[in-house]
């Protein structure tokens, strides 16, 4: 990886389950701005409440499978990343999720199975693809990103990466 | 080796046999963004040095999601893409225009074989048209706008096939939602679906772009339903998948006995023989939205509804999927006959299903609604209960102020 961005990560994290999709992580009725931080004031308000008001720059969100259904709004990685989440990791994304938050420069990690519980310390290598849960003493192998997503994502995003290549390389 | 239908599409555009997990670079056919995900997409476009969109003849934007503006905010929005288009000699449609996906087929922006990129997650409706059509978000659509190629992994199919020929009084959003309901939300995540059988061959392409709408419900990249008896007032050619085509799932269904389906909160596969929820009260009933607010929608409800009046604890809300829509439902009465009965019109676009205005429901009230999603909060409120089912179904429990089986207003 062209390394623009970090690449290691330790922080506490928070969990949720299956199929978060993207009307829970921000609701439609925010996502009409382009005052980016005030989608952080909504984030998750409709599946935790208090989320907003317990993350802490830096940490990491943890799901189960499907992260991000739903609508297509780029505003859902948006609102997380503007809220402080650093990485999101889950057992897997719904596509366009997937692929905006990589675009946007938040790095994704899909974990096939995991049973990381909430307040864990974890400990993120993104450029190994390894996630060690320090505080069950465990360690995942994440599913390696495609190697376009890999350039996007070191580049820290889509927009600098066209700004620097102005095209598509695979 | 045998291609899907996919697989063709996307070997026809990159000039080389292309085959599932393979990553290409493609150029597109059309692109198309919304005011939910076009100022972002714009500002991306500035920031990664964007001057002049690829093909401004390619290109559109649409103002469907909150139409007419419902605050300053969003009024500012609206003016953004407004301005581009002028800046950049492209199209924009208006408020009350209609829902970008209905004006895409309509004005003929898409076509049969065509990869179309829209910055909307029901763009897979357009595979209605035989078309591969991916959603995305605003960076990656401002990609496209900047480089008119997206990047792709072919994806795996789905083979979907649906045997037999759907009962009287039911309709293709019954057979979708039993769909969805049999896959998952996300039974199909990264994949493309191919629906193919009888049942799909006698559908009309209003029906057909109900059928691959919901193809995002299943979390499929595309939904693509097989050319057989598709009728357009244009010559196209046809792709169909090769008999020895790779399938990374296949399912078969006899859907001759189907009943009317329903999606129960809050999740739209959640999905059961209407006979389980009969019965259930309704305070507010919507028709309308890229899934079911065409022609034939409103036709039907207005077949069920004309004479009649709706529960008096009821309210009905129409939206029709666009102006042309709405037109043609003047001109063959159904519109008069659903505000006779006690509905209520409003602007040609997304209206209520995306929470942002004209009709957010109450705390505690149940909503059945013609729309594709029933996620919490998805209509507004997150104390609110929505319902997803067939246009008859919304008409039939408006009527009667619970939800109600369509079939007898149908015989």
């Amino acid at each position: 990886m062209s390394v623009t961005i970090a690449t290691k990560f330790r922080s506490k994290c928070h969990v949720y389950g299956d199929h978060i999709d993207t009307d829970r992580i921000i609701p439609g009725k925010y996502t009409k701005t382009l005052d980016l931080s005030s989608l952080a004031a909504h984030v998750l308000e409709d599946l935790d409440p208090n989320f907003k008001n317990i993350v802490k720059v830096g940490d990491i969100l943890v799901a189960g499978t499907n992260f991000g259904c739903g609508s297509s709004r780029e505003q859902a990685p948006l609102a997380l990343k503007k809220s402080g989440i650093a990485v999101v990791i889950a057992q897997d994304f719904a596509r366009i999720f997937f692929r905006n938050a990589i675009n946007i420069g938040l790095p994704v990690l899909e974990l096939g199975a995991h049973d990381i519980q909430k307040g864990s310390e974890l400990e993120i290598d993104l450029k190994e693809g390894i996630v060690k849960d320090l505080t069950a003493s465990k360690i995942y192998t994440a599913t390696k990103l495609p190697n376009i997503m890999i350039h996007i994502l070191g580049e820290g995003g889509l927009v600098n990466y066209l700004k620097k290549h102005k095209n598509y390389s695979l | 080796m045998g291609q899907t239908i996919s697989e063709k599409i996307v070997s026809n555009h990159v000039g080389k046999k292309v085959y599932a997990g393979e990553v290409v670079v493609t150029e597109v056919d059309g692109v198309m963004a919304t005011d939910t995900t076009a100022p972002l997409a714009l500002k991306a476009f500035k920031e990664m040095g964007g001057n002049r969109v690829f093909d401004p003849n390619k290109f559109a934007l649409i103002i469907d999601h909150a139409a007419p503006s419902p605050n300053e905010r969003i009024a500012n929005l609206h003016k953004l893409m407004r301005d581009f288009a002028k800046e950049q000699n492209s199209t924009l449609f208006e408020i009350g225009e209609g829902i970008c996906h209905q004006i895409m087929v309509e004005k003929k922006y898409v076509k049969p074989g065509q990869i179309f990129i829209g910055a909307d997650s029901h763009t897979p409706t357009y595979g209605a048209l035989n078309a591969f059509a991916c959603g995305v978000g605003s960076t990656d659509l401002a990609a496209v706008m900047l480089t008119g190629k997206i990047w792709l992994k072919v994806p795996h199919s789905i083979k979907i096939q649906c045997n037999g020929t759907l009962q009287k009084g039911v309709t293709a959003k019954d057979l979708i939602l039993f769909l969805v309901g049999k896959v998952t939300v996300s039974g199909a995540t990264y994949q493309a679906i191919e629906f193919c059988g009888e049942a799909f061959e006698g559908l009309s392409l209003s029906s057909r772009m109900t059928i691959a709408n919901m193809s995002s419900e299943m979390g499929a990249k595309t939904g693509i339903v097989h050319p057989n008896g598709l009728q357009l007032d244009y010559d196209f050619v046809s792709t169909t998948p090769d008999k020895n085509a790779n399938y990374i799932k296949s399912f078969e269904f006899d859907v001759s006995d189907l009943e009317p389906q329903v999606s129960a909160p809050e999740s739209p596969d959640n999905v059961h023989n209407i006979s389980n929820f009969e019965g259930t009260k309704i305070d507010y009933a919507f028709i309308g939205t890229c899934c079911n607010g065409r022609l034939e929608d409103l036709d039907i409800a207005a077949k069920i509804l004309k004479g009649k009046k709706i529960h008096q604890d009821t309210r009905l809300i129409i939206a029709p999927a666009s102006q042309s829509v709405l037109l043609d439902g003047i001109s063959n009465g159904s519109i008069a006959t659903l505000i006779e009965a006690g509905a209520s019109l409003i602007t040609s676009g997304c209206g209520p299903c995306v929470g942002t205005h004209q009709g957010v429901p109450a705390d505690g009230e149940v909503v059945i609604s013609a729309a594709n999603r029933n996620f919490r909060g998805r209509m507004g409120n997150p104390n609110s209960n929505i319902y997803l089912g067939a246009p008859s179904t919304v008409a039939a429990s408006a009527l009667e102020g619970e939800i109600t089986n369509p079939k007898k207003y149908l015989s």
